[in-house]
């Protein structure tokens, strides 16, 4: 389902020139970037909160062996069952062992990007079993047989109308056969629809946002109500979590609730955080028999011996993906695996490869946007820069880049050489760009120039003009 | 499946240069997470930050006046004159043509009616636990949720629903639901729409008492 990260530069020609993707992602990030300005003017506690958030985060992950046996105990404490994956493929096997032994067919999930990260959706119907997501946004790419485009906003590509005839398509046997134009009419059909599905469910599979130490809990947030239904009304109740989301306490936990919504879609809170602790008590009424977590490493501890370890600090909240100009230019869609934007240009090399994945941190202009909104103050633009000197070690670097690069870096190391290539490439550049005022073609930058014109230069170098302001100042 | 922890503490340890667990307690982070400061009456901030998310919201004086305004509610929403309801809340004297049931949310269940545990005035929420008298369900199943906050149960940020959870000395509830007005979505073209799989009304019944 998912298109190799190889073909990265022909995915973006397509959709820059993809008029409905560029119309929704116009419309989206817009939103997105206003929102959380005015939550965040609204806070003035939130500078604070992201400083705490970053030191919590470091904190636990530098004892993050001692915090995930200590949740462990309490998850067991409170009669659930902790599972630990080593890996995408040994995760699946355990979720499909679960529901095997659930005796399961209909399968509820909520939102969870673990579960897209470790391919799971295709595991489960592979093997037979009636998957359903419930999460809007998350049904409509199910319905559409697509990645998500967002981490939060997986549908976010989509029009209306896409909508429209996804649901005519799909909920015609289902004896909804009228064709919808209303937002609101789409939503309740899609309420009808997922009710079945909801009481019918022998498993229901969420996320999970924060795993608590203190209380062995795992804490959801949602807006639709979509993961409580999903792991109430299920027999079996499974969350899916990177081992980075424990934290301490729920103390500790409020203060990354508090930063959550705010970044993510610009909420002051989410509508529904839910907080899980083991299956249905003694004289319990409703709620799942059945409890298990499963941590996910698949790369995590690795990467948490390394120059990475800041990116476990990340709660995918989004925000990153939102004030990306390549993102929202180009969609989730291009990245080619399930996590886009700068995050994912992190995280899709460490997962799957770094030489997997070329083009992801090399696709950055370094404008730092995404680490300046960061809620947990990953140095991101940092951690691509060091991806990209990491390629350029290991021989990943085509040839005419690292050529270049090894050219600039002796000029740039020889000022007196700089200054000297500077005084002859100016005049030359401004005299043949007078005219334009910019120009449409160098030797040897055409991948550069074809897309776009270099401004012309003004004259002298900035050496000279420096120089002339001190002398005239005197 | 314990193939993968022994496994995985091992990568964890090694990445962070040790080759042990470790030894002696561990001391937590030192300080605290920062708390919003703002001014004013707590309950008035719950109640105005409850509306701001949609929710609607009923003062009265005490609990004898529930019944009557669920019966409002009903008739002002056409809704079916059929209440499932938490069984903490027994002891309300019920409008005498109202089939009220107490136990779980089923499907075809159109109005809910439960107590909460706290409220909180901080971004606005209302907090449930889950038990044998109040099965969850009865907060996201039915088309209307009513719930029953008196005054004194409303905190100032959420940390205090922590500090009166411990101070009860119960065991950690299957579930905690903090819920801050009715379901919502904004999947299609970010336009909001409320009940998206959850209740479309959130109704509280604010008691001074």
């Amino acid at each position: 389902m998912h298109a190799p990260s190889s073909t990265f530069t022909e995915r973006v020609s397509v959709a820059i020139l993809d008029k409905r993707l560029q119309a929704a992602l116009d419309h989206a990030s817009g939103g997105f970037v206003d929102k959380r300005a005015a939550q965040v003017a609204a806070l003035p506690e939130f500078e604070a909160l992201r400083e705490r958030a970053r030191d919590l985060k470091d904190h636990v992950l530098a004892h993050l062996d001692t915090y995930l046996e200590r949740y462990e105990a309490q998850v067991v404490r409170h009669g659930g069952q902790v599972h630990w994956a080593s890996s995408a493929e040994q995760a699946r096997e355990i979720i499909l062992d679960i529901c095997r032994k659930a005796n399961a067919k209909t399968i509820t999930k909520g939102k969870s990007m673990v579960s897209e990260e470790i391919g799971l959706n295709d595991a489960l119907e592979a093997a037979g079993y009636h998957v359903v997501e419930t999460d809007l946004g998350e049904y409509i790419i199910q319905l559409a047989k697509e990645p998500p485009s967002h981490i939060i906003v997986p549908a976010v590509h989509k029009t209306r109308a896409q909508v429209a005839d996804l649901f005519e398509q799909h909920h015609r046997a289902l004896g909804h056969t009228r064709r919808l134009t209303e937002v609101s009419e789409m939503v309740d059909e899609a309420r009808q629809v997922l009710r079945e599905h909801y009481f019918k469910a022998d498993v229901g599979i969420t996320g999970g946002n924060f795993l608590i130490a203190e209380t062995g809990s795992s804490i959801i947030v949602t807006n639709e109500g979509n993961g409580d239904l999903t792991q109430t009304l299920a027999r079996v109740h499974i969350v899916t979590s990177g081992i980075e989301r424990v934290l301490p306490t729920l103390d500790d936990a409020v203060t990354f609730l508090r930063l959550l919504a705010r970044s993510a879609t610009g909420q002051e809170t989410e509508t529904y955080t839910t907080i899980s602790t083991g299956p249905r008590r003694e004289g319990d009424l409703d709620g799942p028999q059945e409890y298990h977590v499963v941590l996910v490493d698949n790369g995590r501890s690795k990467m948490l011996g390394g120059p990475f370890r800041e990116m476990l600090r990340c709660i995918r909240c989004g925000a990153c993906l939102n004030h990306c100009p390549v993102y929202t230019s180009i969609g989730g869609h291009a990245y080619g695996w399930v996590y886009p934007g700068p995050m994912g240009s992190v995280l899709t090399p460490l997962i799957n490869g770094i030489d997997k994945a070329y083009h992801l941190p090399n696709a950055c202009t370094l404008n730092g946007r995404c680490q300046t909104v960061c809620p947990v103050k990953i140095p991101l633009p940092g951690l691509l820069r060091e991806l990209r000197r990491q390629q350029f070690e290991t021989g990943l670097t085509p040839w005419p880049m690292r050529w270049a690069l090894q050219a600039w870096a002796a000029l740039a190391r020889r000022a007196w050489l700089y200054h000297l290539a500077m005084r002859i490439a100016i005049p030359v550049l401004s005299r043949f760009g007078r005219r334009r005022g910019a120009l449409r073609w160098l030797p040897l930058a055409r991948g550069w120039t074809d897309t776009r014109d270099l401004p012309a230069p003004q004259g002298t170098t900035f050496q000279q003009a420096w120089h002339a302001r001190q002398d005239a100042k005197r | 499946m314990s193939g993968g922890r022994e496994r995985m503490l091992a990568q964890i340890r090694s990445s962070l240069g040790r080759s042990a667990p470790l030894e002696g307690k561990l001391a937590p982070l030192a300080g605290s997470g920062p708390r919003p400061a703002f001014e004013g009456d707590i309950v008035e901030r719950f109640a105005a930050k409850m509306l701001e998310k949609s929710a609607t919201l009923v003062r009265i004086g005490s609990q004898a006046e529930v019944g009557r305004e669920v019966d409002r509610f009903l008739r002002v929403h056409h809704a079916a004159r059929r209440l499932c309801v938490s069984r903490a809340l027994a002891g309300i004297a019920w409008p005498a043509d109202l089939d009220v049931q107490y136990r779980a949310a089923l499907r075809e269940d159109e109005t809910s009616v439960t107590p909460c545990f706290a409220a909180v005035a901080e971004s606005g929420g209302i907090v449930t636990l889950s038990g044998p008298d109040t099965p969850s369900t009865l907060n996201f199943v039915p088309e209307n949720h009513i719930v029953i906050v008196h005054a004194s149960q409303v905190v100032r940020h959420f940390e205090d629903v922590w500090t009166l959870l411990r101070a009860n000395g119960l065991p950690m509830p299957r579930s905690i639901n903090i819920i801050s007005g009715p379901s919502r979505t904004a999947d299609i073209e970010q336009t909001i729409q409320l009940g998206a799989h959850g209740p479309r009304r959130l109704h509280i019944l604010l008691l001074a008492e």
